[in-house]
């Protein structure tokens, strides 16, 4: 009998929706214009826009080289050395609850992979709850917590009549949810919008959370990129540890050690009681050995080896606070330029109060296809352009640009 | 169910006031339970603690060299000299390194396979072999929510995890046979029948873990007709590529026979221990497809499933791997390596019957050299492991499993010795 295979059982499956933010890139390297400049990457360039290795990352992969130490798993909870660095950073190594061993920490795939984990156990612990999330916020958030099986919902947070925060609108929309809910906080330079609380925001909306016996739940990507400061981009998160809160933080090292294609992160729990902590540890390990089993190393060793080394902790403070020196320099031109250049008497101060990679223009979908298709300058369709990819040479055509969208087209 | 009762137990432990000092705080964790611990990493755990001189490891599911050290390959050592600083760290795209997944599926599917001419063939690149069958698991979930999976009795313990934390329904297949300490050939037969048509089997290509038993040449090609008769869909697992018989085309021949049969397979592929790759997670995952288009379609939703649980997946592994392969002169060396711990391996289990025979053992202990790969199942039940370990200070996991990479010239015959004192009243 002659035994075909049946056509494949894949048939039905459609092809994916093209990714939003991939497609910018795409469609920017198929422009033949010099004039173009790339506003949709969501990585550091160098002044002369080039993807750039920290100097002390460099440093620790040769001192990595030299050592040549073996390959084995890490444990699923990853490496030691990195945890107690990662926790010590994002809280403070002398904060109490380090000390109380109340803070469970495992090492993960990034910022996303930390966020999964959570969103994981979220899941299976707390069926019932919702988490709520900014609106705009990063787009992999509604699809981390989709496909974790989390229902969510938006509280407001941009305001587009400001180019600025509604935090009268944020605070209702967290008041309003039901008892229980996580509250997804960026802890420094929103994504995509670039607009903060102010502390005294911060401390508002601690009061609500605690209030309405909210979860706290922290996607921390920024650190030290944001002001150029570890500790004042951490203060948002010591915040409300300080206030006895049990708090989920999410951290990656992507943006601030640059090691974007490493994947390294990791999701911390500070609970109660360290026997609270201990569970909880073991829970997340049990929905991450499913996943990948244990974490990669490569990424966690570099950041194990530049947080340990007093010196290369030191440089490392010191690339950080030249990124994010380059960003805020770059705003300043773009500012000049904008005030310099509009007559209409429009306030573009935004761009100074605004910090972190992006900045939310205010422009709308037509006028940033505009950006696009007259001036050759790619950003995401909501108005996000990154200054990461900004010099300070082409802050004044940006300038140009910006002013004819935002006058010119409806 | 229970969940909604714990869900409200957490709800009413929150009515009380949140106090500042940590310890009177009511905690939103009270219903989480500690997870029981992993049955292996307690062998290991308890290896360390004992203090014997005489101890041995053979729990561990990690190569090692015949001086009982990890080992980190040549090539590989090569590969990160060549590597370091050549390169920024800019996100992989989701499907992850390019050149590393084209280096994969020359490996599996053959060098000159028409399926990679024709580009039919879905692949990402994943975090080890844990990842690809997450991967799939997840997919067969997506777009196959009917579906459910069939695994081999006994498998790796994290298969069951996978398919389980991705909703997917298991069954079971026979597969070991105590008695022999075989293959269990007519129940796994059986079994492939009377699933219903169109089921989803996970098979182990090659070195099954953690029995060693792998199905000969023509078992393998009596499967293949079966699964073409119930129209079953083939996912391999390849753990072990190279590593088994130290030939890697020779490792891939169930997948070449099932290709050769007109099968549309799918495979995870893991460089954990063929490369010593490890904690460097490197794996791929790929899909057969009726044609191109629906190749790129698949890698799409593949990608899809991957972005929300971790974007991209790591690059220094990809790059070690892609360097490797893509050099005839280092790939040369990796082939020479990888031949060199199987053979190691196949020296300690020749070395490890023998010694047991001249002790005079009254059992049979030909099963050591018909298995194959890292693992032994060594047929000793859970009190002689036991015994081994309390008086003789030898670890392993209870189901009698021996990882022959931690066997070494040096202590065989220790090993030996203490496995015939548990087993010669049996």
């Amino acid at each position: 009998m002659a035994l075909a295979v049946d056509a494949s059982r894949f048939e039905g499956v459609p092809m994916a929706p093209p990714d939003p933010i991939l497609g910018v890139s795409e469609a920017f390297k198929a422009d033949t214009s010099d004039l173009k400049l790339n506003l949709g990457v969501g990585a550091y360039r160098t002044e002369e826009l080039q993807p750039a290795v920290l100097n002390v990352v460099k440093k620790a992969e040769k001192l990595m080289l030299e050592k040549g130490e073996n390959k084995e798993y890490l444990p699923i909870e990853g490496f030691a050395a990195f945890n107690k660095a990662t926790a010590d950073l994002l809280l403070g190594a002398d904060n109490p609850v380090i000390k109380q061993g109340r803070v469970a920490t495992l090492q993960s795939l990034s910022g996303t992979g930390s966020l999964r984990l959570a969103a994981a156990f979220i899941q299976r612990y707390f069926p019932d709850a919702k988490v709520l999330i900014s609106s705009p916020t990063w787009g992999n958030h509604k699809n981390i917590f989709n496909d974790a099986r989390v229902p969510w919902s938006e509280y407001r947070y941009y305001d587009p009549k400001t180019v600025g925060l509604d935090f009268e609108g944020m605070i209702a929309d967290i008041q309003a949810a039901p008892e229980g809910s996580f509250v997804l906080l960026h802890g420094c330079a929103h994504n995509p919008t670039g607009i903060d609380p102010t502390p005294e925001q911060w401390e508002k909306l601690a009061d609500v959370i605690e209030e309405k016996k909210h979860m706290p739940f922290f996607d921390v990507a920024y650190q030290g990129f944001a002001s150029g400061s570890l500790d004042e981009d951490a203060s948002s998160v010591r915040l409300f540890v300080k206030r006895g809160l049990e708090v989920f933080v999410a951290q990656s090292y992507s943006k601030n050690l640059g090691l974007y294609a490493e994947r390294i992160g990791a999701i911390n729990v500070i609970c109660s009681a360290p026997e609270v902590a201990d569970r909880v540890k073991s829970q997340l390990k049990r929905l991450a050995r499913p996943m990948y089993s244990n974490p990669p190393i490569h990424g966690a060793k570099i950041v194990a080896n530049v947080v340990g080394d007093p010196t290369m902790f030191g440089e490392w403070k010191e690339e950080m606070e030249q990124m994010a020196g380059r960003i805020k320099n770059v705003r300043q031109k773009l500012y000049d330029s904008l005030t310099e250049k509009d007559q209409s008497g429009k306030d573009w101060s935004f761009i100074l109060s605004q910090i972190g990679m992006f900045s939310f223009t205010g422009l709308n979908r037509p006028q940033s296809d505009n950006m696009t298709d007259k001036w050759h300058i790619y950003m995401t369709k909501d108005g996000r352009i990154s200054l990461a990819g900004l010099n300070l040479a082409k802050c004044e055509y940006l300038a140009d640009a910006i002013i004819d969208s935002f006058h010119n087209v409806n | 169910m229970a969940m909604s009762r714990a869900a409200a137990a957490v709800r009413q432990r929150r009515c009380g006031p949140l106090l500042p000092a940590a310890r009177s705080m009511a905690s939103w964790f009270g219903h989480v339970e500690r997870a029981a611990k992993d049955p292996i990493l307690g062998v290991t755990e308890a290896f360390l603690a004992d203090p014997s001189p005489d101890k041995v490891n053979v729990g561990v599911g990690a190569y090692r060299d015949d001086d009982g050290k990890p080992v980190v390959l040549e090539c590989v050592r090569e590969a990160e000299r060549r590597v370091a600083g050549s390169t920024n760290m800019e996100y992989l795209p989701m499907g992850g390194s390019v050149k590393m997944i084209e280096e994969s599926l020359k490996l599996a599917y053959g060098e000159d396979s028409e399926f990679i001419k024709d580009k039919r063939i879905a692949a990402v690149q994943a975090l080890s072999g844990t990842g690809a069958c997450r991967l799939f698991a997840d997919f067969q979930k997506r777009f196959l929510p009917d579906s459910q999976i069939y695994i081999p009795t006994p498998t790796w313990s994290n298969h069951h995890n996978i398919w389980r934390d991705a909703q997917v329904p298991q069954r079971t297949f026979a597969y070991y046979h105590p008695e022999s300490r075989g293959l269990d050939f007519a129940g796994l037969m059986d079994d492939i029948k009377n699933a219903p048509e169109g089921s989803f089997f996970l098979l182990h290509a090659c070195a099954h873990n953690p029995t060693g038993v792998d199905p000969s040449e023509e078992q393998w090609r009596e499967i293949s007709h079966q699964f073409k008769v119930k129209n079953h869909f083939p996912f391999f697992d390849m753990a072990y590529q190279g590593f088994a018989s130290g030939d890697p085309e020779r490792d891939a021949k169930a997948i070449r026979i099932f290709l050769e049969d007109g099968h549309q397979i799918g495979c995870a592929q893991s460089y954990a221990k063929n490369m010593g790759l490890y904690g460097q997670r490197a794996g791929c995952l790929s899909i057969l497809c009726d044609d191109e288009i629906q190749a790129v379609a698949v890698k799409s939703q593949l990608q899809q499933i991957a972005r929300p649980m971790y974007s991209n997946p790591p690059l220094h592994g990809a790059l070690i791997v892609s360097t490797i392969l893509g050099d005839p002169a280092l790939k040369s060396l990796w082939l020479k390596e990888v031949k060199g711990m199987a053979d190691r391996i196949i020296g300690m289990r020749k070395a490890l019957k023998e010694s047991l025979e001249k002790l005079g053992s009254p059992l049979s202990w030909e099963h050591i050299t018909n298995q194959i790969g890292m693992f032994c199942y060594s047929g000793m039940t859970p009190e002689q492991v036991d015994r081994l370990t309390n008086e003789f200070h030898i670890y392993m996991t209870r189901n009698g499993r021996i990882s022959m990479a931690g066997v070494t010239t040096g202590n065989v015959a220790y090993l030996a010795n203490a496995i015939h004192e548990v087993t010669k009243t049996n």
